[in-house]
């Protein structure tokens, strides 16, 4: 077990470290020049000044040294929790831009993630009992799974709050308030939250309940399945039975999806203007923000390899064919 | 068998689900037009919850004026020295100027100052206003205007740090009275710093270093305007009304809104969807297809009733890198200027919301400085087959017959022309030019690289043909030829600052010197000099004028009525948030600005 761990532990923090290493080099390889942009907004007629405000913020980005040097000056930072300053939303460092929209992230993508897992794999394994059940929601499943994000999202949109008038179709609450711990404040949040969860909620649905529709057949036309037919087992065990073995690469999935937790609904973040990381990502690429591009991959870095961690541990748990493995390597 | 039934059974009612959603997408949006604000809005759940509860929420709908257009991002500086990042309204709202500048009546507005005026030809006297104070209480003195000015001299990444060039010494004559000695007194240029230059407290501003006072947030600002900081969250910048502002008795007006709420730009379905449904007042966004809503009765309007609906703010060029050849060639660069069908890019791209660009490319404010004599004798309009007679007189022929012209010296021409990707509308537009060119001979590919890249290659030289709008209207044409013949040539040419194409001649950069040592009184000495200058230009066509970008303004009438137009007796001011344009008069707006009275 704990050599199990062990190796496990050096095998994250060794990706850890190549993939921060591409974080920071994968922003530097865009064309563009970061300080440039910054200044192109201004259109001063003035160049002399805003030459030397280039040599001044180049300098205090520390973009003037050569790269290696760079790249140890971030490692250095990064130790010491400093993501730097971003070109954004200059002066404002990193790490503040980052925590001001990791709350709505986290609103909008726990429930949907969870809710749409829960829901798709019962119903998927639902569907999959009834071969009439499984004709209707076969294509509608597909439909759901292949509509893009964006589309689906301005599409709900469209219909409720444009015509129907019923939701707002932007921000995170309404633009009358300031954030607070007031009702009306938790009610214009949950009023705007409504048609981004829904449109993720309703993709994800359809990909889950796919998913588990599939792994249930394959379960109940595997051998064990067949042999407690045989013995003359209830049906609903063996249902049981598959789903439970269904559920394992599903759980797996589910770990990749919180592991992007942060950026995973950029598209919708975008349609709806909600002022999520996936938000953040596209404004840090259009105008070359390095510094926050970097902290949010950072962000997710950390998230995919800590989600994975976890589901390592749960399927210790839930598993017990791993558990089986590690004692007969360990004995 | 029953398995096919079900299974189409299924698909139908799938197919029928997203059919319903289209259908009701189509008929229910006309009939809710007109009435969307009226009876709708009400029946909504959010608008409702404004209504219904007004002491809850911050921005009352009625006192409040709702903007949209200047932020593309969070707002996270409120230091007016920022040009390019402050907050929506630091200069305006927040901090002052010494006059206001109106393009539309060509009118120096004093605001803070109280008179101003070149007593010999190098030295300029200034009055300022008794009673002028900081928001904090402190009255703002010469001392400050003083202050604020040497600040250029101390720090040199001020960005009017270049006054002092040309600037000798300020003098304190007494407590209201400063006088300036110039060595070399660039009129225009003086002129246009007299109303962008904001007035800074300094009680609050002394001592801080370079760093501190240029790239420092400035958080919470405090100036002389009539608005005070509110609030600034991920999505929005609040100001609330100042009701000491001194300008409530200094100047006899006073704001009408109560609060004013900029919203973050969006995505464009959703700022569309925002101003249709009532939600933003001023939006000064360009919003495809708005030609179609002013009509569709949403109660939106514009400065003009009819085509083209908006002021021209800035123009378009294509500029051409004429390092590279076959651009270096002015008979090149003239028969592209004929072949370029710019009516077409106005109609079927922007839907007339736009104006052609005259041949001297001056927006329609200074149409006075154009040498009409000048513009028939050597001006362009779309003509290809003149585009094709230049190209043949200069040498430029189809050697390979491929259907494009090779250069005299028997080289390919393969050329791109390049705009940011996602700028649809100069997506467009490029396209269209691609095929002007390919039809006269000439073989242009239409490009889309990311701003960034654009924008480096622009500024570094490595490019063919970009467009590109960063002259703004301004109080002097001295600013289009400063950016036109923007001197001298550097490695990069650095943002904002002009020829791009690196257009080398002294004769007319001294004109442009020349230019902007004249007074601004002097319109006939200007008008000399600007037509020596046309003849250059269009002799030479260092760059193409194409079309003139609007000043982008839907306003909505059902909170706030009289909003600037073109109608008579309706304020004439530019309507637009955009940094430095309410130093142009775009306050004057906020106190003619009527609410519409709530039952």
């Amino acid at each position: 077990m704990r050599r199990y761990f062990l190796r496990k532990i050096l095998i994250y923090l060794l990706t850890f470290f190549v993939a921060v290493t591409i974080d920071w080099m994968i922003p530097r390889f865009m064309p563009g020049d970061p300080v440039m942009n910054m200044l192109a907004k201004a259109g001063s007629m003035h160049a002399e000044a805003q030459e030397v405000m280039y040599g001044y913020l180049t300098s205090s980005f520390g973009l003037d040294l050569p790269a290696w040097q760079q790249y140890l000056n971030f490692w250095k930072a990064l130790f010491h929790g400093d993501l730097g300053i971003s070109i954004l939303q200059f002066p404002k460092p990193v790490f503040d831009v980052i925590k001001s929209a990791l709350p709505f992230d986290l609103l909008l993508l726990i429930p949907s993630i969870l809710l749409s897992y829960v829901a798709g794999n019962k119903f998927g394994a639902f569907a999959a009992r009834s071969k009439r059940l499984d004709n209707t929601m076969l294509p509608v499943g597909y439909i759901l799974t292949a509509t893009p994000y964006m589309w689906l999202g301005i599409l709900l949109g469209w219909i409720f709050a444009i015509i129907l008038g019923i939701f707002p179709i932007s921000g995170a609450y309404s633009y009358a308030l300031k954030p607070a711990f007031t009702w009306t404040f938790i009610k214009s949040v949950l009023e705007h939250w409504f048609l981004p969860f829904l449109s993720l909620f309703i993709v994800q649905f359809g990909g889950w309940a796919i998913g588990m529709r599939n792994m249930i057949i394959y379960e109940l036309e595997a051998d064990y399945a067949h042999y407690l037919e045989a013995l003359g087992a209830p049906r609903r065990l063996i249902r049981r039975y598959a789903y439970n073995n269904a559920q394992l690469p599903q759980l797996s999935g589910l770990a990749l999806k919180l592991g992007v937790i942060v950026a995973g609904a950029m598209s919708t973040e975008i349609v709806f203007s909600y002022p999520g990381i996936g938000y953040l990502i596209l404004m840090a690429i259009q105008n070359s923000d390095y510094f926050l591009l970097q902290g949010c991959f950072l962000f997710i870095i950390i998230g995919v390899l800590l989600a994975n961690f976890i589901i390592d541990i749960v399927f210790i748990l839930v598993d017990p064919r791993t558990r089986l493995g590690m004692q007969g390597g360990a004995s | 068998m029953r398995k096919v039934v079900l299974t189409v059974l299924s698909f139908v009612t799938v197919a029928s689900f997203v059919l319903v959603g289209c259908a009701s997408t189509a008929t229910a949006a006309p009939a809710t037009a007109d009435t969307s604000m009226e009876e709708a809005a009400p029946a909504a759940e959010a608008p409702a919850m404004e209504e219904a509860a007004p002491a809850t929420v911050d921005f009352p709908r009625s006192e409040t004026l709702y903007t949209m257009g200047k932020q593309w991002g969070p707002a996270t500086s409120w230091n007016p020295l920022q040009q390019g990042s402050y907050a929506m309204g630091t200069l305006g709202l927040c901090y002052e100027t010494l006059f206001l500048y109106n393009p539309l009546t060509d009118e120096y507005i004093p605001w803070i100052a109280d008179s101003g005026e070149w007593v010999d030809d190098t030295t300029y006297q200034l009055k300022i206003k008794e009673g002028v104070t900081f928001s904090d209480g402190e009255a703002l003195t010469v001392d400050d205007v003083i202050f604020t000015l040497e600040m250029g001299k101390n720090f040199k990444s001020v960005y009017y740090s270049e006054l002092w060039a040309w600037l000798d010494s300020i003098e304190k004559v007494d407590e209201t009275t400063i006088t300036l000695k110039f060595t070399n007194p660039l009129y225009q240029e003086w002129a246009n710093y007299l109303y962008s230059i904001a007035i800074l407290p300094q009680h609050l501003w002394e001592g801080l270093t370079e760093d501190e006072a240029v790239v420092g947030a400035n958080q919470p600002p405090v100036g002389s305007g009539p608005y005070l900081y509110d609030s600034a969250d991920e999505s929005k910048v609040a100001w609330v009304r100042n009701d000491n502002w001194w300008g409530i008795s200094g100047l006899g007006l006073n704001v009408a809104p109560k609060y004013i709420v900029d919203i973050n730009n969006i995505s464009n379905n959703a700022a569309l969807g925002m101003v249709l449904q009532g939600q933003v007042d001023l939006d000064n966004n360009y919003l495809p297809g708005i030609a179609s809503v002013i009509n569709g009765g949403y109660g939106i309007t514009t400065y003009y009733p009819e085509a083209p609906y908006m002021l021209s703010a800035n123009t378009a060029w294509l500029v051409m890198n004429l390092t590279k050849a076959p651009m270096d060639d002015a008979a090149f660069r003239r028969a592209v200027s004929f072949a370029i069908k710019v009516d077409d890019i106005v109609s079927k791209d922007y839907g007339n919301i736009v104006v052609p660009a005259n041949s001297t490319g001056l927006l329609p404010i200074w149409d006075q400085f154009v040498d009409q004599d000048v513009v028939d004798e050597l001006g362009f309009s779309y003509d290809p087959e003149e585009a094709k007679s230049i190209l043949a007189a200069a040498g430029y022929k189809d050697i390979d017959g491929d259907g494009f012209v090779e250069a005299p010296d028997g080289s390919t021409i393969a050329l791109e022309i390049g705009v940011p990707n996602g700028w649809s509308d100069w997506m467009v537009a490029i396209q269209i030019i691609s095929q002007n060119l390919k039809d006269v001979g000439i073989n242009v590919e239409p490009v889309y690289p990311d701003y960034s890249a654009l924008v480096a290659g622009l500024y570094g030289g490595d490019f063919d043909m970009v467009i590109n709008n960063d002259a703004q209207m301004s109080n002097t044409v001295w600013s289009y030829y400063h950016f036109i013949f923007y001197h001298p040539i550097k490695e990069q040419m650095i943002s904002g600052t002009g020829n791009y194409g690196r257009y080398e001649n002294q004769e007319v950069f001294d004109l442009v010197d020349q230019l902007d040592a004249t007074p601004i009184s002097d319109v006939e000495g200007m008008k000399a000099i600007i037509s020596q200058i046309q003849r250059i230009q269009l002799t030479d066509v260092p760059m193409i004028p194409l079309w003139y970008n609007g000043v982008w303004a839907q306003t909505d009438n059902t909170y706030w009525t009289n909003w600037p137009s073109s109608a008579e007796g309706a304020p004439k001011y530019v309507p637009a948030t955009w940094n430095g344009y309410w130093n142009m008069g775009a306050v004057l707006m906020l106190t003619e600005l009527q609410p519409v009275a709530a039952e």
